[in-house]
This record gives structure tokens, C-alpha cells and sequence, in this order.
């Protein structure tokens, strides 16, 4: 089994190339695969519960994390997260990467 | 990564390579294309006259001030792309950052328990 850390720091509603990201983390998971997903820049205005933009990553069993630092930025309040999105720092998404066997693919 | 004050891109990655240094993990740095322009000693912080604040008041932060921190951590190593360098004349860097090619790249992430690549735009 291979780890693999997808970071989306894209906009997911100024273009689609989010959705290929999705498409592509649930593709791995579907095959056996550790996922996890974290969401930095403006990649964290997916992570509002009322977008339901990551109801298809939860319900394939993707871990969701979220950089803190960009939500402060975009003014987005942890309990407006959904509710499979966890608040995270920079140093979580570190820890992710220095893992044996993980790849980590910038987006 | 992409040149300085142009994406977020280049605050993320200064963010993720200091959370590494403080975890004591040792850090390779290849910056091409802009990025090489992240270190260039003659980047200067500047007044702030919508805010009406002075050069001292606005503390304006430069990403060669961010860079040589950093190395001060001691474990990082930093390579700018030679070619990057020559096409764009930023040769004038802050103390300790090195000058290569993608060889170094290649050996860099051949030896390394893993390797991010952030894309310029």
C-alpha cells in the first residue's frame, strides 16, 4: 500500500481542474490506497460545510485536512468546516510527507 | 514555486520547509525558473503610502530576509538553477545559497525519504 498526499491549493470554483484532483484521490482510494487530502491556499474554500464540495472525498474515506493558516486568511471559522474536514497546520502536512512509502503531489 | 510577491505558492513552500527545519529534518532546495529571484540580496522593504506608514512602521518582509533565516536553521540546503540564474541575472543572493543544475535536482531527490514538487504558474 502507498500513502498518498494530494495538496489542493487551487480555487475550486475558478476552474475544474479541482474536480480532477477528486476524481483522482478517490480513484486511489477505490484501489486500496491511504489518501489524504490537504486543502491550503485557496484550496480551503472547499472546506465550508455549505459548499458541499467534499461530500464525494468523505463518503470514499479520504482524510481531509485543512491549513489553518489559509482558513484564518479567507475568514472561514472552524465551526463552519464540515464536519470530515480537520483544522490542521503546516507542520501536520509535514509529518504526512516524511512518511515511508507516500507521494506527494502538489495541485 | 514562482518569483517573489506573485503566488502563494512561494509563502507555502517557505512555511513548509520552516516547519521541516523545526522538526529537525534536513531540507533540499531547488528553485528554478522565478524562484530563483526568491533570494536576491538587493530586494529591499519599501514605505507603505496607502497606509502612510514608514519603511520601519510597515516592517515589509522580503523573501530573502525569510530565506536567509531559514538557512541560519542550519539543514537546508538551497540550489538555484544556473540557467534560471544566468537568463534573468540574479546572480547578487543572500549568503549560502548554492548554484546548480537539474542534476543536482535529480540527485537531491534520489537520496531524500521523499520530494515535493511545487510547479511554477
Amino acid at each position: 500500500m502507498i500513502r498518498y498526499v494530494f495538496i489542493q491549493s487551487r480555487d475550486p470554483f475558478e476552474a475544474r481542474e479541482p474536480q480532477f484532483l477528486e476524481e483522482t484521490a478517490i480513484a486511489v482510494k477505490e484501489r486500496g490506497h491511504e489518501v489524504t487530502v490537504f486543502l491550503v491556499q485557496n484550496g480551503v474554500l472547499a472546506a465550508r460545510q455549505s459548499t458541499r464540495r467534499l461530500e464525494r472525498l468523505t463518503q470514499a474515506g479520504v482524510t481531509l485536512l485543512a491549513d489553518n493558516l489559509s482558513l484564518r486568511e479567507r475568514g472561514i471559522r472552524n465551526e463552519e468546516l464540515a464536519p470530515s474536514v480537520q483544522e490542521s497546520e503546516i507542520g501536520t502536512l509535514v509529518d504526512e510527507i516524511v512518511q515511508e512509502n507516500t507521494k506527494a503531489i502538489w495541485h | 514555486m514562482d518569483p517573489p510577491y506573485e503566488s502563494a505558492n512561494s509563502t507555502t513552500a517557505l512555511r513548509i520547509i520552516s516547519a521541516a527545519l523545526e522538526k529537525g529534518i534536513d531540507v533540499n532546495v531547488f528553485a528554478y525558473e522565478g524562484a530563483v529571484c526568491l533570494p536576491l540580496k538587493d530586494q529591499a522593504p519599501h514605505a507603505n503610502p496607502v497606509k502612510g506608514t514608514s519603511v520601519e512602521e510597515e516592517e515589509h518582509p522580503t523573501t530573502k530576509a525569510f530565506i536567509s533565516s531559514l538557512l541560519a536553521m542550519g539543514k537546508l540546503t538551497w540550489v538555484n538553477c544556473g540557467l534560471c540564474v544566468d537568463e534573468r541575472g540574479a546572480t547578487n543572493v543572500v549568503d549560502g545559497v548554492k548554484r546548480g543544475s537539474p542534476a543536482d535536482f535529480f540527485k537531491m531527490a534520489s537520496e531524500s525519504t521523499n520530494t515535493l514538487v511545487i510547479p511554477t504558474k
